[in-house]
């Protein structure tokens, strides 16, 4: 049939990767089938009532022949289970260090994206071929989905907490972008586009703060993609400033509030001896809920910025604690 | 209940007859009559979920919403999935078939607890009208799947006496299975020994089992949504404090034993049916018997894989994952014994037959394309497309539903005392299966195109699937609605079937049929494995038009 599309397009590493397990997957169902399906039609035949076919010899047990049956789909199951373990574990584990950082909000019924320099879009997202992205994603209000196909990656979007997902797009080109957790009356219409664009291509888009579309269409489906004044880490600074966080946490431990600098990626001890790691997740529940998990050393006093800080502003603030490195780090970088 | 004989032209007593105003059938504690009360309600909304399919086909043959506003298309398939999971497969074969058949095929005279086998009638009609209550003033609109945050602070809709008739119709299947496991354990009739009992009974046990153990838990999970909704108590919006993760694990603790509880009882009766017509025992019955509890008991620890996407660990990922495809190596063995047991057997076509014919293929498809999404890195991109609805529709309803019509056909010569028409019964076989699968082939497709699920506008490029997909759902709808005229036909104009028309094993057919109110005149005592096949007389020929069957000595027991 023509005009009638039966396989995705395949634009990313992990696409790739995936089409092989897939259409091996799909050789041992067809196969399967087929046995099956031949087999149960040929006894049909072969035995029906009145056919002089031989039925001696029937048996109605045979423990090794069972046994062999069920070692054979006990196989092909554990084959699939780690060929398919150690590529989950890889597309849903750390990317790569080169990895482009851009942040995803989900809302009803729309993407935003945060791109680090500043640059906002919504229902579209703009990436450079051959250079793995990384996406940090939060929703707003309900659980949504981000779902490029074309990409073969999905990661669920919660509210409340970060998840995270990378990839690598190899093919330039214009592929859809679908929620796929229901999310409620416009479900169906929280979608868009992602575009792949040549390196050089993706400079230029960068430089122009997302208002040129070199090779790309607009689609109309209620784009606005611009550029904030700011980057997000320096959107972030000033709502620090503003907050005055930097009231209580200083460049270095003080007596109400431990140093932001340096912060990121380091084992904290909490007052209950337990000890974690001061990710994205780490930062943004201690914004909004200081008390859940406080520093060893200090007092439960910091005020709570639930409902102050909507996802956006959150993310900004987390980006910029991010950026805070150690002094001496900043001495280090400095020529 | 004295008589032995029946002398021509007298109307026997059967249970049938032994009331007939509306009262005996409303406060009746037989089993039979029983089935008979779940028959005719499943049927009800099995067609009420059928409507809302074709609602939601005819809406699908246009890229555009136009037929409905994306609110109504919601609640409607919405709608489909709660009348259609909770009201129709669930309870189908357990319900009718079980009901009617788990005393008869253990000699018993009833169920272990009767009384609380009509009160289960009640719960069920109760959360039945229910949530009907519910859709006419307005319907629900968050998925069969109820996920919070969206179902406890953001949908509009009637969640909450949706959920409230859930929760109600819950305790009915719970009063069944106890009832079930019961009776299996303390009124098997003398002689009749674990390994002697059908594998119809086996699967019902291992049903019951899971029904017993995994409906408290979804009931109050769902109640948790209410507390929610209702009182703003934080349990699953983050927003309140709670976690939405929480729920999925909870409900899918259940909801993925669920499946197990609408197939497994399918299993039961395409055991009994393949034996009858091919004249053969089920090759490898111990295999297939303890595959149904090891199917029940593995069936509980694979819940995560609806999870692979949300961002639960990837380690706890892998272990789902590694017991998923555990949980297949049964239902594989089960399939190549069902189809062992045609070989060298003398196999007659009769509708039940060419409905388990349909069932191996479609639970062959329906099984394998579950290993792509029990493997986690082809489920990435599978998750919550037309891939997952189209295998759950095999199983459910290649499955299930199979599994029910082959059952229905198979005992209602015992259940009605009528032969159903052969001829036009094997043409709607046939219709079912090819309209199934028109339905639902084009949906693997667009599932691996990413055409997510409950999506009510589509890209443009996918019309030609939905089409088609549209078009095998008209052709399934009329496979559906030839069963109910010509059973109703039967009825009164079917040949009449005598005690054991197909010439089979089973303590069921060596009663009248229908059957007496207390099933058996004397309790039967069993003395031979099942499934004697080999030992059996001959096949007779059926009793198809001319009613010879009636006069047909009992065996003796």
């Amino acid at each position: 049939m023509r005009g009638v599309p039966l396989i995705p397009e395949t634009a990313s590493t992990f696409a790739q990767q995936y089409d092989l397990l897939f259409w091996f997957l799909t050789a041992v169902t067809v196969f399967f089938t087929v046995l099956i399906f031949a087999l149960v039609l040929y006894f049909a035949y072969k035995y029906r009532r009145g056919s002089s076919a031989s039925r001696a010899g029937a048996k109605d047990t045979d423990l090794r022949l069972e046994i062999g049956w069920s070692l054979i789909p006990l196989t092909v199951g554990l084959v699939v289970f780690v060929w398919s373990a150690k590529m989950y574990a890889d597309v849903y584990g750390p990317p790569p260090e080169n990895a482009l950082e851009i942040f995803v909000i989900g809302k009803q019924w729309m993407w935003h994206v945060q791109h680090p320099n500043g640059i906002r879009e919504n229902n579209e997202l703009h990436v450079p071929a051959g250079r793995p992205v990384k996406l940090t994603m939060i929703s707003q209000d309900v659980i949504h989905s981000f779902f490029v196909p074309a990409f073969r990656i999905k990661r669920d979007v919660l509210p409340g907490r970060y998840n995270t997902v990378w990839f690598t797009p190899t093919k330039p080109g214009k592929y859809h972008l679908f929620c796929a957790e229901y999310c409620g009356t416009q479900h169906s219409r929280m979608i868009g586009w992602v575009y792949v664009l040549e390196p050089a291509e993706y400079e230029k888009w960068l430089a122009s703060g997302g208002e040129a579309r070199p090779g790309a269409v607009a689609s109309g489906a209620g784009t606005m993609a611009g550029v904030s004044t700011a980057s997000l880490v320096e959107a972030g600074k000033q709502l620090y400033t503003q907050l005055r966080c930097n009231a209580c946490h200083g460049t270095a431990d003080g007596q109400r509030g431990p140093t932001h600098y340096g912060l990121f990626g380091k084992k904290v001890k909490l007052r209950d001896g337990t000890v974690v790691v001061a990710d994205e997740q780490y930062i943004r529940e201690s914004i909004l809920r200081p008390l859940a998990k406080v520093v060893d050393g200090y007092e439960p006093i910091m005020p709570s910025y639930e409902g102050l800080l909507n996802e956006e502003r959150t993310l900004q603030l987390v980006a910029y604690i991010k950026s805070l490195k150690k002094p001496s780090q900043v001495a280090e970088v400095k020529p | 209940m004295s008589m032995t004989v029946a002398r021509p032209g007298e109307v026997r007593h059967n249970y049938l007859n032994a009331g007939d105003t509306v009262l005996s059938w409303l406060l009746t504690t037989d089993h039979k009559r029983i089935a008979i009360l779940y028959l005719v309600s499943v049927t009800f909304f099995f067609m009420v979920g059928g409507l809302l399919a074709a609602l939601i086909r005819l809406e699908l043959l246009t890229p555009q919403g136009d037929l409905m506003t994306s609110e109504n298309y919601n609640r409607v398939f919405t709608m489909h999935g709660v009348v259609m999971i909770f009201l129709f497969l669930i309870p189908a074969i357990p319900a009718v078939l079980g009901n009617f058949l788990v005393p008869l095929m253990v000699g018993a005279r009833d169920l272990a607890f009767p009384r609380l086998n009509l009160a289960s009638w009640y719960l069920y009609m109760a959360g039945g009208l229910i949530a009907t209550w519910a859709m006419v003033r307005g319907g629900v609109d968050t998925g069969w799947t109820f996920y919070p945050p969206y179902s406890s602070s953001y949908s509009t809709s009637q969640v909450t006496l949706t959920i409230i008739g859930a929760f109600i119709i819950g305790f009915s299947s719970i009063a069944t299975g106890i009832n079930f496991i019961v009776t299996v354990h303390k009124m098997r009739a003398p002689g009749l020994t674990w390994f002697r009992l059908p594998l119809f009974i086996w699967a019902h046990y291992a049903t019951s089992v899971i029904i017993v153990l995994g409906t408290p838990v979804v009931a109050i999970t769902l109640l948790l949504v209410v507390v929610e909704r209702v009182f703003r108590l934080g349990i699953f919006d983050p927003a309140l404090g709670g976690d939405p993760i929480l729920f999925q694990h909870l409900f899918w603790f259940y909801s993925h034993p669920a499946v197990y509880i609408m197939i497994l009882p399918a299993m039961g009766v395409i055991s009994e049916v393949v034996a009858c017509f091919s004249r053969k025992r089920v090759f490898g019955y111990h295999f297939v018997a303890f595959s149904s509890i090891a199917i029940a008991v593995i069936g509980f620890l694979v819940w995560g894989h609806h999870m692979f996407t949300t961002g639960q660990s990837v380690y706890a990922g892998m272990a789902f994952s590694l017991l998923s495809f555990l949980v297949a190596v049964p239902s594989a063995v089960k399939v190549f014994n069902w189809t062992a047991t045609m070989y060298k057997g003398t196999i007659d076509l009769r509708a039940p037959m060419l409905y388990v014919m349909g069932f191996l293929g479609l639970f062959v498809i329906g099984g394998l394309t579950g290993l792509f999404l029990a493997s986690l890195a082809t489920d990435i991109h599978l998750q919550d497309t037309y891939f997952v609805v189209a295998h759950f529709h095999y199983i459910m309803v290649g499955g299930t539903i199979f599994g029910y019509l082959a059952g229905l056909h198979f005992w209602w010569p015992k259940m009605t005392g009528r032969m159903y028409p052969e001829g036009i019964a094997k043409l709607a076989a046939l219709i079912i299966f090819a309209g199934f699968n028109l339905t639902f082939l084009p949906q693997f497709v667009l599932g691996f195109l990413g055409m997510p699920r409950r999506y009510h506008w589509y890209p443009e490029e996918w019309q030609m699937l939905h089409v088609m997909s549209s078009a095998g759902a008209a052709l399934l709808g009329l496979g559906y609605i030839l069963p109910m005229f010509y059973l109703l036909w039967s009825l009164r104009n079917g040949a009449l079937a005598g005690p054991n028309p197909w010439g089979a094993t089973g303590l069921e057919w060596k009663t009248d049929s229908p059957p007496i109110t207390h099933n058996f005149e004397e309790t039967p005592i069993v003395t031979e494995e099942p499934y004697a096949y080999d030992n059996h007389h001959q096949h007779e020929e059926v009793a198809s038009g001319t009613g010879t069957g009636t006069t047909e000595t009992r065996d003796s027991v």
